[in-house]
Order: C-alpha cells, then structure tokens, then sequence
C-alpha cells in the first residue's frame, strides 16, 4: 500500500494537530478529517497511514472510523447534500423535499449520481437547524427554507461548480429578535 | 420593563465574531477584571452565589460543579461540550457562530476560577462554518494575548484546542465525550467516577455547556447579585430558548427562565401558523415529555416544568399542531435513538432497534394490541439499566403520547386509520 501524499505535503499540520494535545491518541479524529479533505473520502491508506503515525493498528483506526457517519469510507460526490431527516424538519417537509431530490437527480437518498457530481444522504440527527426547516447541508455548510425552488436553485448553483460556502451564504438562516 | 437580552445581544446587528467589535462592547473586559483584581477563589465564589445553573438539559449548579475537582496535583481539564445534537435545539450554533468570542472568554474565566491546564472545545462536525469561526477567532484572541502564555501579563496560562467530533449523537453526553476526545468511539462510561474526579486523560474535568460558559463573563463583569435579579430564584438568569415545529417565527428567543410557555410561543415565536390549533409542545428536546395545552401558562424554569410533568431539558421547544401524528413522531425519534445508540448495552442497542420495528409496523397500520402492550413495558426494561441515559431518554416522549394520546395509537391499530391524517384532510 503506498504512503498517502498528504503525510508529506501536509507534515506541518499534522505536526501542529498532534501540539494541540496532551496525548497522541488524541489527534485521530483531526487526522482522519485532513484525510477525508484530501481525498473526498477515507481509503484504506489513509487508515493505515493514520495508525503509523499513531503507533497503532490499522483494525483499531477502523474501529475508530466507523463509529462516526461524517467519516466516508466509500468515494462520494463532490458535493454531498445532506437533508435533515430528524422531527422538526420532518414537520416542514423534510420527506417531500428528499422525494424531491431524488426524482430531480435520478438517484435514491444514499446514492451518487452517475457523474460523480453529487450524493444524496438524509440523516436522523438533527441538524440544529430547527429555525430554518426543512434544512440541508451541503458539504456541510447549511441552507435553510429549502422548498422546491431553493432545491432547484442549489442543484443549479452546484452544477455551476459554485462553492458550498457561497452556496449556503444565499440561503443562510438568519437569527431572529425576541418580541 | 422592555426586558434587555444578555448572550445575543448584537447578534444580528453587529459583527462580533470580530474581535474589535467584540471588545468595543466591554468583550474581554471581565477577563481582565479577573485576572487583575480576583483570585481564582473569588471568580468561584462569584459562579457559586450567583446560581448559574448547567444550560446543557440537567440543570446542575454549575458553581457546585467547578468545586468538586479534587485538588491532589494532577493536571485539570476543562471541555466544552459544544456538540450540540439535542432534536429542536438550536442556539449553541449561534452563539459558537456570530458570539465566538463570548463563549472564549466565559472558557478562559472558568479554567481560571477552575486552575484547569488546559480547554477543550468538542463541537459537533456538522457545525463546519462555527469551527472555522471559532478557530479564527481564537487567532485574534491569541494574538491580543488573551489565550496562550501569561495572559495579559498575569501569571495564568490557558490554551484552547478546538476538536471537531463527526457526527455521533452520543458524544454529547459527557463520558462518551471524553471517549471521543482521548481517541477512541465515543462510547460513555460508567459513573461514578464522575469526570471532576476522573475524567478526560484520567485527571479531573469540568464539562460544561457553551451557554452555560457564556454567562459567566457577565456574572463575573455585573456580579452574582445582578445575575439573580433576572430569572426566578431557582432559576436565576436568561436562557435562550430555541422554537420550531408549527409556529410562525420559528427562531432562538433569549428570554429570563420563567417565562411562560405562552409567552414564548405567542408573543415571541409569532403563535400557531395559519390554521393550526395546538395539539401539544415538548419543552426540552426528542426526550422530553409532551406538555397538552392546558399547561401553557406554566413558567419555563428548571423546577416547574417537571412539576408539570416534562422537563426543561435543552429549552428545544418543539410545537405540534392538529395535523401531527403521535405515532409518527414517536417513530422519528425511534428510529433517531436507534441510529445514535453506541451499541455497548443491550438493552439500548436492542431495545431502541425493536421499539422502532414495533411503531413502524403500528403506524402502517399493521400494528396489534400485543404492539401497544409491548411499547408500555418498554419503561420496566430500558429504565435505570445501561450505561448511560440514552436508553432511558429514548423512551419517555413514547410514554407519554401512550398515555396522554393512546386514542391515537388505538386508531392505527384497530381502525387502521391515522387521525391526523384526517386533519390534514380537512385542513
């Protein structure tokens, strides 16, 4: 298995996220999200790479990896569109909009399109983006309010190869005053 | 009295994520008072008599907290649980977003009333946009001086590492925090040992809430006796309280602890959409008991809403109208604890996995009368016997739409019908 270049390019930081703890053990969740920025997702080298430079085994990386749902271990889209499936969303139309989603991209929730472009998830965690249901995020930046019309102008914005944070700027949840 | 907001003041207006901005509104100047004319005795005292309780969902007294560490020489640690994942709850992301540097100096005060050696902030993935924030923000801080070596010439020194978790539920309670902070699965602990006794790298930890740290600068700028003059004796201070589901201003409403449920609802979250009668509110986040509306003039405070039967819990107000259907929602957070149980015990791990197979077939209307007596029993099996309280939580918003909405239930099962779907109708 070859060494993921980004032990190199990247050794100043990953110098600098393993400063920022007591313990070495520590610095495997900042690594494996600087893996998963590279890359899109987490390959096997990544995991291997990750348990040398933390003096342990690739199965524990592994173990580690799979408990949290941020982690991609398989390739996905460049951009990833995550709907809020939890109850405060689900009460504003979370369901429609993913029914939505699917029939404008031909893909189920959970798949990619065949271009590689984007991926479809729902999660039942709630996003806390309660104030801005049916809410999404995309490569998890947020967009609130999402109707049919915002879902179609976030489609075409992506395949414009707009950034996420631009994206999500237009569709920002704002904070509300009391009274 | 117009009553005026503490920990959102300017947000929305002013840009405090900038440090300037956030200095030229008196940001820091707690610190400084601190560090120049209390020892870290009297900024405990100050926490302690003020009555700031834990905003996180228990409602501990977070002064009582901070003196429990034991003082045997071993390094302290603080974290702030900035993992914010509580279904309906929704105000940490602001204050980590628009008031980072709040939430820095109400740490930097806390691991100085505290003699921590180090501050953690572990904040949920999902919140990318308030880990950039927040990590540019203590730049700025760092490069006044008022996080790193000898802060502000004094002999205190604090760091603050910021850890982005990556989306597990359950790394929002305390112990399966640390798991996930020392590098392993997120999975709790047994307690005791609580975490000020041994906690994160086995040293003494305080773990405390952000808007819980928030306050603090303001109770140590204005004084304990300030602090209490807002909120109810119990109760004292504000407490953001975070609103959706059917209303019209769905939002985060910073309001003293006491206010009614009406008035957050009515006056604050705009009332009821258009056509919508009110069907029930949970007061506190997906565990939280369901409150009917003849409780809406109940005062919001840490005490009377179990005295009412809920809780206060995250303050994640979630307002149903006459169109929701219980056994839906009881199936959404069903299957939500199903996903986010870690799995190590198996009451949590198979019990959630089956309470979410029996309201599935229910609300399909496949369900049985043996489905509903099962669903009851939950309570003698997933209570009191797992690691965590996860299991426990996973069960009480169920129990008490069974009790308080059984017709509901019952039409699924005999008339296979939903009656709310009915109102939907006819809406």
């Amino acid at each position: 298995m070859s060494r993921p270049e980004w032990v190199t390019s990247r050794a100043g930081e990953i110098e600098e996220i393993f400063a920022r703890y007591p313990r070495k053990k520590s610095a495997i969740m900042p690594l494996l999200h600087l893996a998963q920025e590279v890359r899109g997702h987490i390959a096997d080298e990544d995991v291997a790479a990750i348990a040398e430079l933390l003096s342990t085994t690739p199965s524990y990386v592994e173990s580690v990896c799979s408990f949290y749902s941020l982690f991609h271990r398989e390739p996905v889209g460049k951009y990833v569109i995550t709907v809020c499936g939890n109850i405060s969303c689900g009460l504003s139309g979370a369901e429609e909009l993913t029914r939505y989603l699917e029939r404008k991209l031909g893909i189920k929730a959970g798949e990619t399109t065949p271009d590689g472009l984007i991926t479809l998830l729902v999660t039942g965690e709630c996003i806390a983006a309660c104030d801005g249901a049916p809410a999404l995020q995309v490569n998890l930046e947020y967009c609130g309010n999402v109707d049919q019309e915002r879902a179609d102008a976030i489609i075409e914005a992506i395949r414009k190869g707009e950034d996420p944070k631009a994206i999500a700027d237009r569709f920002a949840i704002s904070p509300k005053k009391a009274g | 009295m117009a009553f005026e907001p503490v920990l959102t003041k300017g947000i929305g207006e002013l840009d405090l994520a900038d440090i300037e901005v956030y200095e030229s509104q008196g940001g820091y100047q707690a610190l400084r008072k601190a560090l120049k004319e209390m020892t870290p005795a009297q900024v405990l005292e100050e926490v302690k008599a003020s009555g700031l309780r834990g905003r996180g969902g228990a409602g501990f007294p977070t002064g009582m907290k901070w003196g429990f560490l034991p003082n045997d020489g071993r390094p302290r640690y603080l974290c702030c649980n900035a993992d914010e994942s509580e279904p309906g709850t929704f105000n940490n992301k602001m204050l980590i977003e628009y008031n980072p540097h709040l939430l820095i100096e109400g740490i930097l005060l806390a691991a100085y009333a505290t003699n921590c050696a180090q501050s953690f902030v572990y904040i949920r993935g999902e919140f990318k946009r308030g880990y950039d924030v927040l990590t540019r923000a203590l730049a700025q801080a760092r490069a006044k001086g008022y996080v790193g070596e000898k802060i502000l010439g004094s002999d205190f020194t604090q760091n603050i590492t910021v850890h982005r978790g990556a989306g597990a539920y359950i790394c929002g309670e305390e112990t399966g925090l640390l798991s996930s902070l020392e590098g392993g699965r997120g999975e709790p602990r047994l307690k005791p040992p609580f975490p000020a006794v041994s906690g994160l790298y086995g040293c003494p930890t305080i773990i405390n809430n952000v808007e819980t740290l928030c306050n603090v600068r303001f109770i140590v700028e204005r004084g304990a006796s300030w602090f209490k003059s807002i909120g109810t004796e119990k109760s004292p201070g504000t407490k953001i309280f975070s609103v959706s589901g059917k209303v019209r201003r769905p939002g985060n409403y910073e309001l003293p602890l006491g206010v009614t449920l009406r008035e957050l609802i009515e006056e604050h979250a705009g009332g009821l959409l258009p056509g919508s009668t009110l069907k029930a509110v949970q007061p506190g986040g997906a565990s939280s008991p369901v409150l009917l509306p003849d409780k809406l003039d109940i005062p919001l405070d840490f005490d009377s809403v179990p005295a009412n039967g809920s809780i206060l819990g995250t303050a994640g107000v979630i307002v149903f109208d006459q169109t929701v259907c219980m056994v839906r929602t009881a199936l959404y957070y069903a299957d939500f604890f199903s996903h986010e149980s870690c799995g190590q015990c198996t009451p949590c791990r198979e019990g959630t996995a089956w309470a979410a197979r029996v309201l599935r077939r229910i609300e399909s209307g496949q369900g049985t009368r043996h489905d509903l007596e099962v669903l009851r029993s939950l309570k003698g099996t997933m209570s009191g016997t797992t690691i965590c309280l996860l299991s426990d939580f996973s069960i009480t918003f169920l129990q008490s739409v069974l009790n308080h909405f059984a017709h509901e239930f019952e039409a699924h099962v005999s008339g296979k019908a939903c009656l709310a779907a009915r109102e939907v109708r006819s809406a």
